[in-house]
Protein backbone atom coordinates (compact mmCIF):
# COMPACT_ATOMS: atom_id res chain seq x y z
CA UNK A 1 0.00 0.00 0.00
CA UNK A 2 1.03 3.52 -0.89
CA UNK A 3 1.58 5.78 2.20
CA UNK A 4 4.63 7.73 4.42
CA UNK A 5 6.88 5.82 6.25
CA UNK A 6 7.34 7.64 9.62
CA UNK A 7 11.64 7.99 9.93
CA UNK A 8 11.33 11.01 12.66
CA UNK A 9 8.44 12.96 14.15
CA UNK A 10 7.71 15.57 16.93
CA UNK A 11 6.03 14.38 19.96
CA UNK A 12 2.46 15.92 19.69
CA UNK A 13 1.86 14.57 16.17
CA UNK A 14 -1.53 12.49 14.94
CA UNK A 15 -4.04 11.85 12.62
CA UNK A 16 -6.85 13.74 12.58
CA UNK A 17 -10.37 14.29 10.45
CA UNK A 18 -13.49 16.39 11.28
CA UNK A 19 -14.03 14.24 14.63
CA UNK A 20 -17.03 12.02 15.76
CA UNK A 21 -20.04 14.40 16.37
CA UNK A 22 -22.78 12.91 17.98
CA UNK A 23 -21.23 10.94 20.91
CA UNK A 24 -22.00 14.15 23.08
CA UNK A 25 -24.32 11.85 25.19
CA UNK A 26 -21.62 8.83 25.53
CA UNK A 27 -19.13 11.21 27.00
CA UNK A 28 -16.84 11.48 24.03
CA UNK A 29 -16.29 14.96 22.41
CA UNK A 30 -16.26 15.47 18.77
CA UNK A 31 -12.45 16.49 18.36
CA UNK A 32 -10.93 16.16 15.04
CA UNK A 33 -8.35 18.67 13.69
CA UNK A 34 -7.64 22.00 16.10
CA UNK A 35 -7.33 23.99 12.63
CA UNK A 36 -10.02 22.16 10.60
CA UNK A 37 -9.56 25.37 7.92
CA UNK A 38 -6.39 23.90 7.45
CA UNK A 39 -8.33 20.08 6.52
CA UNK A 40 -10.60 22.37 3.86
CA UNK A 41 -7.52 23.51 2.52
CA UNK A 42 -5.62 20.69 2.20
CA UNK A 43 -8.60 19.16 0.50
CA UNK A 44 -8.69 21.71 -1.90
CA UNK A 45 -5.24 21.78 -3.08
CA UNK A 46 -5.58 17.80 -3.22
CA UNK A 47 -8.86 17.93 -5.27
CA UNK A 48 -10.52 15.76 -2.64
CA UNK A 49 -12.90 15.79 0.48
CA UNK A 50 -11.82 17.73 3.04
CA UNK A 51 -13.26 14.64 5.43
CA UNK A 52 -10.58 12.82 4.67
CA UNK A 53 -7.82 12.42 7.40
CA UNK A 54 -4.22 13.88 7.93
CA UNK A 55 -1.16 13.95 10.02
CA UNK A 56 -1.80 17.00 12.46
CA UNK A 57 2.04 18.25 13.58
CA UNK A 58 2.20 20.28 16.70
CA UNK A 59 5.28 22.53 16.68
CA UNK A 60 7.42 20.50 14.92
CA UNK A 61 7.48 18.02 11.97
CA UNK A 62 9.55 14.67 11.12
CA UNK A 63 11.10 13.08 8.58
CA UNK A 64 8.68 10.63 5.76
CA UNK A 65 9.62 8.18 3.21
CA UNK A 66 7.18 7.37 0.75
CA UNK A 67 6.50 3.60 0.02
CA UNK A 68 5.29 4.61 -3.18
CA UNK A 69 4.49 6.97 -5.41
CA UNK A 70 2.22 10.08 -3.39
CA UNK A 71 0.60 13.32 -3.46
CA UNK A 72 0.84 15.60 -0.91
CA UNK A 73 0.24 18.92 0.67
CA UNK A 74 0.64 21.40 3.32
CA UNK A 75 -1.38 23.65 5.27
CA UNK A 76 -1.74 25.31 8.62
CA UNK A 77 1.26 26.11 10.65
CA UNK A 78 4.04 26.94 7.63
CA UNK A 79 6.99 24.59 8.47
CA UNK A 80 10.17 24.44 6.91
CA UNK A 81 9.76 21.29 4.08
CA UNK A 82 11.91 19.91 1.97
CA UNK A 83 11.62 16.73 -0.81
CA UNK A 84 15.33 15.45 -1.00
CA UNK A 85 17.20 18.22 0.74
CA UNK A 86 15.19 20.53 -1.93
CA UNK A 87 13.06 23.44 -0.50
CA UNK A 88 8.92 22.69 -0.78
CA UNK A 89 6.75 25.76 -0.75
CA UNK A 90 4.21 25.25 2.23
CA UNK A 91 0.08 25.63 1.12
CA UNK A 92 0.69 23.77 -1.51
CA UNK A 93 0.75 20.65 -3.67
CA UNK A 94 3.54 18.18 -4.61
CA UNK A 95 4.21 14.95 -6.26
CA UNK A 96 6.61 12.36 -4.27
CA UNK A 97 7.89 9.20 -6.13
CA UNK A 98 9.23 6.00 -4.02
CA UNK A 99 11.85 5.90 -1.71
CA UNK A 100 11.78 9.75 -1.66
CA UNK A 101 12.26 11.55 1.59
CA UNK A 102 10.24 14.59 2.90
CA UNK A 103 11.58 16.88 5.98
CA UNK A 104 9.59 19.17 8.17
CA UNK A 105 11.14 21.18 10.35
CA UNK A 106 9.40 23.44 13.14
CA UNK A 107 6.89 25.76 12.81
CA UNK A 108 8.22 29.19 11.71
CA UNK A 109 4.92 30.78 13.16
CA UNK A 110 1.12 28.88 15.19
CA UNK A 111 1.10 25.91 16.54
CA UNK A 112 -0.42 23.19 14.00
CA UNK A 113 1.28 22.36 10.75
CA UNK A 114 -0.77 19.81 8.63
CA UNK A 115 0.68 16.69 6.27
CA UNK A 116 -2.00 15.72 3.88
CA UNK A 117 -1.83 12.91 1.82
CA UNK A 118 -3.83 12.39 -1.91
CA UNK A 119 -6.61 9.94 -1.17
CA UNK A 120 -6.18 10.87 2.54
CA UNK A 121 -4.73 8.93 5.54
CA UNK A 122 -6.45 5.38 5.84
CA UNK A 123 -6.18 4.29 8.71
CA UNK A 124 -8.67 1.98 10.70
CA UNK A 125 -11.79 4.34 11.99
CA UNK A 126 -12.93 3.99 15.51
CA UNK A 127 -16.33 4.97 16.09
CA UNK A 128 -16.64 6.34 12.53
CA UNK A 129 -13.72 8.57 12.42
CA UNK A 130 -10.40 8.65 12.32
CA UNK A 131 -9.38 11.13 14.47
CA UNK A 132 -6.86 10.31 17.33
CA UNK A 133 -9.08 11.22 20.61
CA UNK A 134 -5.98 11.33 23.83
CA UNK A 135 -8.97 12.41 26.25
CA UNK A 136 -11.10 9.84 25.01
CA UNK A 137 -8.33 7.20 24.56
CA UNK A 138 -8.93 6.58 21.26
CA UNK A 139 -5.78 5.58 19.61
CA UNK A 140 -2.50 7.21 19.98
CA UNK A 141 0.41 9.91 18.60
CA UNK A 142 2.28 8.78 15.76
CA UNK A 143 5.77 7.61 16.23
CA UNK A 144 8.60 6.68 14.06
CA UNK A 145 8.09 3.43 12.15
CA UNK A 146 4.45 4.27 11.78
CA UNK A 147 3.16 4.07 8.48
CA UNK A 148 0.82 6.18 7.30
CA UNK A 149 -1.48 4.31 4.40
CA UNK A 150 -2.84 6.51 1.42
CA UNK A 151 -6.21 5.79 0.55
CA UNK A 152 -7.80 5.05 -2.92
CA UNK A 153 -6.40 8.49 -4.76
CA UNK A 154 -8.79 10.07 -7.33
CA UNK A 155 -6.44 12.78 -8.81
CA UNK A 156 -3.07 13.23 -10.10
CA UNK A 157 -3.07 17.31 -9.86
CA UNK A 158 -0.34 18.93 -8.41
CA UNK A 159 1.40 21.87 -8.52
CA UNK A 160 -1.36 24.17 -6.60
CA UNK A 161 -0.74 26.73 -4.80
CA UNK A 162 -3.01 28.75 -1.92
CA UNK A 163 -3.32 31.72 -0.71
CA UNK A 164 -3.97 31.03 3.45
CA UNK A 165 -6.08 32.67 5.38
CA UNK A 166 -3.87 34.77 8.27
CA UNK A 167 -4.47 32.94 11.34
CA UNK A 168 -1.30 31.87 13.21
CA UNK A 169 -0.37 35.56 15.29
CA UNK A 170 -3.80 35.53 17.38
CA UNK A 171 -5.94 38.99 16.90
CA UNK A 172 -9.80 39.35 17.48
CA UNK A 173 -11.74 36.47 18.99
CA UNK A 174 -15.39 37.00 18.28
CA UNK A 175 -17.76 35.54 21.06
CA UNK A 176 -21.47 34.93 21.67
CA UNK A 177 -23.34 34.85 25.19
CA UNK A 178 -24.15 31.52 26.72
CA UNK A 179 -26.20 29.80 29.11
CA UNK A 180 -23.90 30.68 32.23
CA UNK A 181 -23.02 34.37 30.75
CA UNK A 182 -25.69 36.06 33.03
CA UNK A 183 -23.28 34.26 35.96
CA UNK A 184 -20.55 36.95 35.20
CA UNK A 185 -21.70 40.29 36.17
CA UNK A 186 -21.96 42.78 33.79
CA UNK A 187 -19.11 44.64 34.53
CA UNK A 188 -16.69 41.47 34.63
CA UNK A 189 -18.45 40.97 31.44
CA UNK A 190 -17.27 44.10 30.21
CA UNK A 191 -13.79 44.52 31.34
CA UNK A 192 -13.47 40.78 29.59
CA UNK A 193 -13.59 42.31 26.30
CA UNK A 194 -11.46 45.05 27.05
CA UNK A 195 -8.38 43.53 28.67
CA UNK A 196 -5.55 42.37 26.24
CA UNK A 197 -4.67 38.99 26.89
CA UNK A 198 -1.80 36.55 26.01
CA UNK A 199 -1.36 33.35 25.32
CA UNK A 200 -0.56 31.08 28.42
CA UNK A 201 2.03 28.36 28.01
CA UNK A 202 -0.58 25.85 29.05
CA UNK A 203 -2.29 25.02 25.56
CA UNK A 204 -2.75 21.51 24.41
CA UNK A 205 -5.49 20.11 21.92
CA UNK A 206 -8.09 20.53 24.82
CA UNK A 207 -7.78 24.17 25.66
CA UNK A 208 -5.39 27.16 25.62
CA UNK A 209 -4.65 29.16 28.53
CA UNK A 210 -5.19 33.08 28.13
CA UNK A 211 -3.19 35.21 30.61
CA UNK A 212 -4.28 38.87 31.33
CA UNK A 213 -2.76 41.50 34.04
CA UNK A 214 -4.98 42.53 36.87
CA UNK A 215 -8.13 41.00 38.48
CA UNK A 216 -9.38 37.11 37.08
CA UNK A 217 -12.79 37.07 35.64
CA UNK A 218 -15.23 35.41 38.56
CA UNK A 219 -19.06 34.44 38.16
CA UNK A 220 -21.04 34.71 41.19
CA UNK A 221 -21.59 31.30 43.03
CA UNK A 222 -18.57 30.35 40.88
CA UNK A 223 -17.81 26.72 43.31
CA UNK A 224 -21.51 25.71 43.81
CA UNK A 225 -22.76 25.43 39.80
CA UNK A 226 -24.17 21.93 38.85
CA UNK A 227 -21.15 20.39 36.10
CA UNK A 228 -23.01 20.98 32.64
CA UNK A 229 -22.50 20.22 29.08
CA UNK A 230 -19.56 21.93 27.52
CA UNK A 231 -19.07 22.95 23.74
CA UNK A 232 -15.33 23.67 21.75
CA UNK A 233 -15.09 27.08 22.06
CA UNK A 234 -16.74 27.66 25.45
CA UNK A 235 -14.33 30.19 27.60
CA UNK A 236 -14.12 28.54 30.68
CA UNK A 237 -13.24 30.01 34.12
CA UNK A 238 -10.56 28.11 36.34
CA UNK A 239 -11.22 28.27 40.25
CA UNK A 240 -8.62 31.70 40.06
CA UNK A 241 -10.93 32.97 37.77
CA UNK A 242 -8.36 32.36 34.69
CA UNK A 243 -10.26 31.88 30.92
CA UNK A 244 -9.63 28.72 29.06
CA UNK A 245 -10.78 28.65 25.72
CA UNK A 246 -11.95 24.93 24.86
CA UNK A 247 -11.00 23.31 21.71
CA UNK A 248 -12.99 20.36 20.24
CA UNK A 249 -11.07 18.17 22.23
CA UNK A 250 -11.95 19.12 25.90
CA UNK A 251 -14.09 16.93 28.39
CA UNK A 252 -18.08 16.83 27.51
CA UNK A 253 -19.42 17.91 31.11
CA UNK A 254 -17.66 20.33 33.59
CA UNK A 255 -18.29 22.45 36.75
CA UNK A 256 -16.17 25.37 35.55
CA UNK A 257 -18.42 28.30 34.87
CA UNK A 258 -18.13 29.62 30.93
CA UNK A 259 -18.33 33.36 30.47
CA UNK A 260 -19.17 32.97 26.85
CA UNK A 261 -18.62 30.82 23.49
CA UNK A 262 -15.94 31.60 20.60
CA UNK A 263 -17.56 31.41 17.10
CA UNK A 264 -16.53 27.93 15.02
CA UNK A 265 -14.63 29.77 12.44
CA UNK A 266 -12.54 32.13 15.36
CA UNK A 267 -11.50 28.66 17.08
CA UNK A 268 -8.54 27.99 14.41
CA UNK A 269 -6.76 31.27 15.55
CA UNK A 270 -7.23 29.97 19.17
CA UNK A 271 -5.30 26.96 18.31
CA UNK A 272 -2.66 28.48 16.44
CA UNK A 273 -1.52 30.98 18.36
CA UNK A 274 1.92 30.65 19.66
CA UNK A 275 2.67 31.13 23.64
CA UNK A 276 3.05 34.90 23.70
CA UNK A 277 0.67 35.83 20.74
CA UNK A 278 -1.77 38.71 21.65
CA UNK A 279 -5.57 37.80 21.73
CA UNK A 280 -8.82 39.50 22.54
CA UNK A 281 -12.33 38.92 22.65
CA UNK A 282 -15.35 40.76 21.50
CA UNK A 283 -18.98 40.08 21.91
CA UNK A 284 -21.07 39.95 19.17
CA UNK A 285 -24.82 39.43 19.26
CA UNK A 286 -26.22 35.83 18.04
CA UNK A 287 -27.67 37.21 14.76
CA UNK A 288 -24.19 38.74 13.96
CA UNK A 289 -22.50 35.29 14.92
CA UNK A 290 -24.81 33.05 12.28
CA UNK A 291 -24.14 35.44 10.08
CA UNK A 292 -20.27 35.41 10.34
CA UNK A 293 -20.54 31.79 10.41
CA UNK A 294 -22.35 31.39 7.57
CA UNK A 295 -19.45 33.96 5.41
CA UNK A 296 -17.09 31.80 6.57
CA UNK A 297 -19.20 28.42 5.52
CA UNK A 298 -19.65 29.80 2.36
CA UNK A 299 -15.61 31.15 1.83
CA UNK A 300 -14.42 27.46 2.68
CA UNK A 301 -16.59 26.11 -0.47
CA UNK A 302 -14.75 28.85 -2.55
CA UNK A 303 -11.01 27.24 -1.73
CA UNK A 304 -11.04 25.08 -4.44
CA UNK A 305 -11.45 27.41 -6.91
CA UNK A 306 -8.60 29.67 -5.25
CA UNK A 307 -5.72 27.37 -5.50
CA UNK A 308 -4.06 28.18 -8.65
CA UNK A 309 -0.84 26.99 -10.06
CA UNK A 310 2.24 26.85 -8.41
CA UNK A 311 4.67 29.24 -10.35
CA UNK A 312 8.30 29.81 -9.11
CA UNK A 313 9.77 33.98 -8.77
CA UNK A 314 13.02 33.38 -10.46
CA UNK A 315 14.13 35.91 -8.25
CA UNK A 316 13.87 34.14 -5.18
CA UNK A 317 15.06 30.90 -6.75
CA UNK A 318 19.28 30.56 -5.67
CA UNK A 319 20.47 28.37 -8.51
CA UNK A 320 17.78 28.94 -11.26
CA UNK A 321 19.70 26.82 -13.53
CA UNK A 322 19.81 24.02 -11.61
CA UNK A 323 15.95 23.77 -11.88
CA UNK A 324 14.63 21.28 -14.79
CA UNK A 325 12.24 23.93 -15.83
CA UNK A 326 10.71 21.97 -18.57
CA UNK A 327 10.49 18.05 -18.74
CA UNK A 328 11.99 16.36 -21.31
CA UNK A 329 8.91 15.76 -23.35
CA UNK A 330 6.12 17.77 -23.11
CA UNK A 331 3.01 18.39 -24.90
CA UNK A 332 2.68 21.96 -26.47
CA UNK A 333 -0.28 22.57 -23.86
CA UNK A 334 0.88 20.58 -20.66
CA UNK A 335 0.83 22.29 -17.62
CA UNK A 336 4.57 22.00 -16.91
CA UNK A 337 3.64 22.08 -13.02
CA UNK A 338 1.16 19.79 -13.26
CA UNK A 339 2.85 16.56 -12.69
CA UNK A 340 5.12 18.00 -9.74
CA UNK A 341 7.61 19.28 -11.99
CA UNK A 342 8.04 22.36 -9.48
CA UNK A 343 9.29 20.51 -6.24
CA UNK B 1 -33.16 36.15 25.14
CA UNK B 2 -35.54 36.52 27.80
CA UNK B 3 -35.35 33.29 28.69
CA UNK B 4 -31.86 33.59 29.86
CA UNK B 5 -32.79 35.89 33.00
CA UNK B 6 -36.04 34.00 33.32
CA UNK B 7 -36.16 32.88 37.19
CA UNK B 8 -38.49 30.07 37.02
CA UNK B 9 -37.52 26.47 35.52
CA UNK B 10 -37.80 24.67 33.16
CA UNK B 11 -35.54 27.19 31.47
CA UNK B 12 -35.07 26.96 27.94
CA UNK B 13 -31.22 28.79 27.24
CA UNK B 14 -29.71 29.21 24.30
CA UNK B 15 -25.87 27.46 24.42
CA UNK B 16 -23.37 29.18 22.08
CA UNK B 17 -24.37 29.40 18.75
CA UNK B 18 -26.26 26.13 18.01
CA UNK B 19 -27.03 24.97 21.02
CA UNK B 20 -29.67 25.31 23.22
CA UNK B 21 -30.11 23.57 27.01
CA UNK B 22 -33.14 22.67 28.89
CA UNK B 23 -32.60 22.82 32.17
CA UNK B 24 -34.68 21.14 34.61
CA UNK B 25 -33.48 22.50 38.24
CA UNK B 26 -30.35 24.49 39.03
CA UNK B 27 -29.12 21.91 41.19
CA UNK B 28 -29.35 17.84 41.53
CA UNK B 29 -32.51 16.47 42.60
CA UNK B 30 -33.57 12.49 41.79
CA UNK B 31 -36.97 14.19 39.87
CA UNK B 32 -34.75 16.84 37.85
CA UNK B 33 -32.82 14.38 36.89
CA UNK B 34 -35.80 11.92 35.73
CA UNK B 35 -36.91 14.56 34.08
CA UNK B 36 -33.83 14.98 31.94
CA UNK B 37 -33.44 11.50 30.67
CA UNK B 38 -37.56 11.31 29.83
CA UNK B 39 -37.10 14.93 27.85
CA UNK B 40 -34.04 14.17 25.77
CA UNK B 41 -35.66 10.62 24.66
CA UNK B 42 -39.00 13.08 23.64
CA UNK B 43 -36.98 15.26 21.74
CA UNK B 44 -35.10 12.43 20.14
CA UNK B 45 -38.81 10.94 19.10
CA UNK B 46 -39.88 14.16 17.95
CA UNK B 47 -37.03 13.78 14.99
CA UNK B 48 -36.71 17.48 14.15
CA UNK B 49 -35.33 18.38 11.11
CA UNK B 50 -31.86 20.06 11.98
CA UNK B 51 -31.24 18.76 15.21
CA UNK B 52 -27.80 17.20 15.05
CA UNK B 53 -27.66 15.63 18.47
CA UNK B 54 -28.73 15.62 21.89
CA UNK B 55 -27.18 14.95 25.95
CA UNK B 56 -28.88 14.36 28.87
CA UNK B 57 -27.03 15.64 31.74
CA UNK B 58 -27.75 16.18 35.53
CA UNK B 59 -30.65 18.07 34.98
CA UNK B 60 -30.95 19.33 31.87
CA UNK B 61 -31.52 18.29 28.02
CA UNK B 62 -28.50 20.08 25.47
CA UNK B 63 -29.45 19.98 22.15
CA UNK B 64 -27.26 20.90 19.14
CA UNK B 65 -29.18 22.13 15.75
CA UNK B 66 -27.75 23.58 12.37
CA UNK B 67 -29.42 26.89 12.96
CA UNK B 68 -29.58 27.47 8.51
CA UNK B 69 -32.31 24.82 8.61
CA UNK B 70 -33.57 24.62 12.17
CA UNK B 71 -33.74 28.53 13.45
CA UNK B 72 -33.18 29.37 17.32
CA UNK B 73 -36.91 30.62 17.21
CA UNK B 74 -38.35 27.44 15.98
CA UNK B 75 -36.52 24.94 18.01
CA UNK B 76 -37.31 27.27 21.09
CA UNK B 77 -40.89 27.06 20.33
CA UNK B 78 -40.75 23.17 19.57
CA UNK B 79 -39.08 23.19 23.11
CA UNK B 80 -41.42 24.63 24.93
CA UNK B 81 -44.13 23.21 23.31
CA UNK B 82 -42.99 19.65 24.25
CA UNK B 83 -42.06 20.73 27.65
CA UNK B 84 -45.92 22.27 28.32
CA UNK B 85 -47.33 18.31 27.05
CA UNK B 86 -46.77 16.66 30.73
CA UNK B 87 -45.01 17.41 34.24
CA UNK B 88 -41.58 16.15 33.17
CA UNK B 89 -40.72 15.85 37.00
CA UNK B 90 -43.06 13.41 37.28
CA UNK B 91 -41.86 11.16 34.04
CA UNK B 92 -41.10 7.91 34.52
CA UNK B 93 -37.68 6.51 33.51
CA UNK B 94 -36.78 5.10 31.10
CA UNK B 95 -37.73 1.78 29.57
CA UNK B 96 -34.47 -1.12 28.87
CA UNK B 97 -32.71 0.05 32.05
CA UNK B 98 -30.01 -3.21 34.14
CA UNK B 99 -29.42 -3.21 37.65
CA UNK B 100 -25.50 -4.11 37.79
CA UNK B 101 -23.86 -6.01 40.84
CA UNK B 102 -19.97 -4.91 40.71
CA UNK B 103 -17.30 -6.87 42.82
CA UNK B 104 -15.57 -4.24 44.10
CA UNK B 105 -12.44 -3.64 46.71
CA UNK B 106 -13.08 -0.94 49.33
CA UNK B 107 -9.46 0.51 50.86
CA UNK B 108 -6.49 -1.06 50.52
CA UNK B 109 -3.50 -0.08 48.43
CA UNK B 110 -5.68 -0.45 45.66
CA UNK B 111 -8.45 2.19 46.68
CA UNK B 112 -6.24 4.03 49.20
CA UNK B 113 -8.34 7.34 50.27
CA UNK B 114 -11.38 5.50 51.44
CA UNK B 115 -10.25 5.82 55.47
CA UNK B 116 -10.09 10.00 54.21
CA UNK B 117 -13.39 9.41 53.01
CA UNK B 118 -14.78 7.70 56.12
CA UNK B 119 -13.29 10.05 58.25
CA UNK B 120 -14.62 12.80 56.43
CA UNK B 121 -18.10 11.47 56.34
CA UNK B 122 -17.65 11.10 60.60
CA UNK B 123 -17.15 7.26 60.12
CA UNK B 124 -15.25 3.98 60.59
CA UNK B 125 -13.88 2.33 57.12
CA UNK B 126 -16.10 -0.56 58.24
CA UNK B 127 -19.18 1.96 58.67
CA UNK B 128 -18.21 3.47 55.33
CA UNK B 129 -17.77 0.20 53.16
CA UNK B 130 -20.89 -0.68 54.83
CA UNK B 131 -22.85 2.47 53.99
CA UNK B 132 -21.38 2.60 50.28
CA UNK B 133 -21.60 -0.96 49.54
CA UNK B 134 -25.65 -0.52 50.29
CA UNK B 135 -26.33 2.37 48.48
CA UNK B 136 -28.50 1.42 45.34
CA UNK B 137 -27.11 4.07 43.20
CA UNK B 138 -28.68 5.22 39.40
CA UNK B 139 -26.42 6.51 36.43
CA UNK B 140 -27.08 10.35 36.42
CA UNK B 141 -25.71 10.92 33.32
CA UNK B 142 -22.45 9.83 30.94
CA UNK B 143 -19.98 12.43 30.27
CA UNK B 144 -16.40 13.73 31.05
CA UNK B 145 -14.68 10.48 29.52
CA UNK B 146 -16.03 7.67 27.35
CA UNK B 147 -18.85 6.10 28.74
CA UNK B 148 -18.34 6.95 32.28
CA UNK B 149 -20.96 7.40 34.57
CA UNK B 150 -21.95 9.78 37.45
CA UNK B 151 -24.10 8.20 39.85
CA UNK B 152 -26.08 9.16 42.56
CA UNK B 153 -27.47 9.87 44.74
CA UNK B 154 -25.82 9.11 48.13
CA UNK B 155 -26.83 9.55 51.50
CA UNK B 156 -26.19 13.67 52.83
CA UNK B 157 -23.67 11.90 54.97
CA UNK B 158 -21.79 11.95 51.38
CA UNK B 159 -22.41 15.77 50.22
CA UNK B 160 -17.86 15.62 50.99
CA UNK B 161 -16.23 18.49 49.17
CA UNK B 162 -14.05 17.98 46.50
CA UNK B 163 -10.43 17.61 47.30
CA UNK B 164 -8.34 20.97 46.82
CA UNK B 165 -5.45 19.03 45.26
CA UNK B 166 -5.80 17.16 42.41
CA UNK B 167 -5.22 12.98 42.64
CA UNK B 168 -2.63 12.67 39.68
CA UNK B 169 -4.14 9.03 38.13
CA UNK B 170 -6.68 7.03 39.42
CA UNK B 171 -6.51 3.91 37.35
CA UNK B 172 -9.67 2.69 35.22
CA UNK B 173 -12.25 1.15 37.12
CA UNK B 174 -11.78 3.72 40.25
CA UNK B 175 -14.77 4.28 41.80
CA UNK B 176 -14.39 7.70 43.41
CA UNK B 177 -17.02 9.94 45.66
CA UNK B 178 -17.69 13.45 46.09
CA UNK B 179 -20.90 15.62 46.35
CA UNK B 180 -23.16 12.62 47.20
CA UNK B 181 -22.10 11.23 43.93
CA UNK B 182 -19.95 8.63 42.74
CA UNK B 183 -17.81 8.24 39.38
CA UNK B 184 -16.58 5.06 37.74
CA UNK B 185 -13.69 5.70 35.43
CA UNK B 186 -13.73 3.87 32.28
CA UNK B 187 -9.47 5.91 31.80
CA UNK B 188 -6.89 6.23 33.61
CA UNK B 189 -7.22 10.11 34.94
CA UNK B 190 -6.40 13.02 37.73
CA UNK B 191 -10.11 13.45 39.48
CA UNK B 192 -10.42 15.90 42.80
CA UNK B 193 -12.69 13.33 44.10
CA UNK B 194 -11.59 10.48 46.50
CA UNK B 195 -10.71 7.48 45.74
CA UNK B 196 -12.73 4.74 47.63
CA UNK B 197 -12.60 1.47 45.74
CA UNK B 198 -11.86 -0.31 42.86
CA UNK B 199 -13.54 -2.04 40.43
CA UNK B 200 -12.38 -4.53 37.75
CA UNK B 201 -15.13 -3.43 35.23
CA UNK B 202 -14.38 -1.75 31.87
CA UNK B 203 -16.85 0.60 30.93
CA UNK B 204 -16.00 1.51 27.21
CA UNK B 205 -14.67 -0.91 24.35
CA UNK B 206 -14.43 1.11 21.39
CA UNK B 207 -14.06 -2.43 18.95
CA UNK B 208 -16.94 -4.09 20.74
CA UNK B 209 -20.25 -4.39 18.89
CA UNK B 210 -21.86 -2.48 21.71
CA UNK B 211 -18.61 0.04 22.91
CA UNK B 212 -20.43 1.29 25.93
CA UNK B 213 -21.38 -0.91 29.12
CA UNK B 214 -24.24 1.29 30.52
CA UNK B 215 -26.58 4.04 29.52
CA UNK B 216 -28.36 6.19 31.64
CA UNK B 217 -30.73 4.97 34.12
CA UNK B 218 -29.32 2.01 34.81
CA UNK B 219 -28.64 1.42 38.38
CA UNK B 220 -25.94 0.28 39.90
CA UNK B 221 -24.30 -1.83 43.50
CA UNK B 222 -21.34 -2.23 44.75
CA UNK B 223 -20.69 -5.09 46.46
CA UNK B 224 -17.65 -5.57 48.70
CA UNK B 225 -15.04 -8.17 48.00
CA UNK B 226 -11.58 -9.12 49.41
CA UNK B 227 -8.24 -7.98 47.76
CA UNK B 228 -7.59 -11.47 46.99
CA UNK B 229 -11.27 -12.57 45.69
CA UNK B 230 -10.85 -9.41 43.47
CA UNK B 231 -7.65 -9.88 41.66
CA UNK B 232 -9.71 -13.67 40.96
CA UNK B 233 -12.61 -12.28 39.72
CA UNK B 234 -10.37 -10.01 37.19
CA UNK B 235 -8.33 -12.48 35.99
CA UNK B 236 -11.29 -14.90 35.28
CA UNK B 237 -13.17 -11.89 33.98
CA UNK B 238 -10.73 -9.38 32.54
CA UNK B 239 -13.66 -7.19 30.89
CA UNK B 240 -16.40 -6.89 33.67
CA UNK B 241 -14.14 -7.90 36.82
CA UNK B 242 -17.03 -10.22 37.80
CA UNK B 243 -19.60 -7.59 37.16
CA UNK B 244 -22.90 -8.48 36.35
CA UNK B 245 -26.23 -7.08 34.83
CA UNK B 246 -30.16 -8.44 34.73
CA UNK B 247 -33.02 -6.06 33.12
CA UNK B 248 -34.70 -3.99 35.78
CA UNK B 249 -38.61 -5.00 35.13
CA UNK B 250 -41.15 -2.07 34.43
Amino acid sequence: MNGLRILRIGPVASVQDMGRPGLLGQGISQGGAADTLALAEGAALLRQDPGLATLEMGGMGGEFEATGPLRIAFTGAPMAAALEGTALAWNASHQMEAGQRLTIGAARAGVYGYLHLGGGIATEPVLGARSVHLMAGLGRAAEAGDLLPAGPDNSDETGLVLAAEERFNGGELRIVESFQSPLFPEAVRTRFAATAFSRGSRANRMGVEMVSDGAGFAADGQLNILSEVILPGDVQMTGDGKPFVLLRECQTTGGYPRIGTVLPCDLPKVAQAQAGASLRFRWISLEEGLEIQAAFGKSLKGLPAACCPLVRDPAAVRDLLSYQLISGAVSADADPFAKGEST
Amino acid sequence: MDSQNAAAYPLVRRAGLSGMLVSFAGSLSEASNRAALAFRTAVEAMALEGVVETMASLASVFVRFEPSVLPHGRLEDALRGLLATQDWLQAPLPAGRRFWRVPTVYGTDLAPQLAEAADAAGMSEAQAIDSLSAARVRVLTIGFAPGQPYLGSLGPEWDLPRQTELTPKVPRGALVQAIRQFVLFSNPAPTGWRHVGQTGMMLFQADAGQPFALRAGDEMQFEPVSKPEFLKLCEADPLRGGAAAREIGA
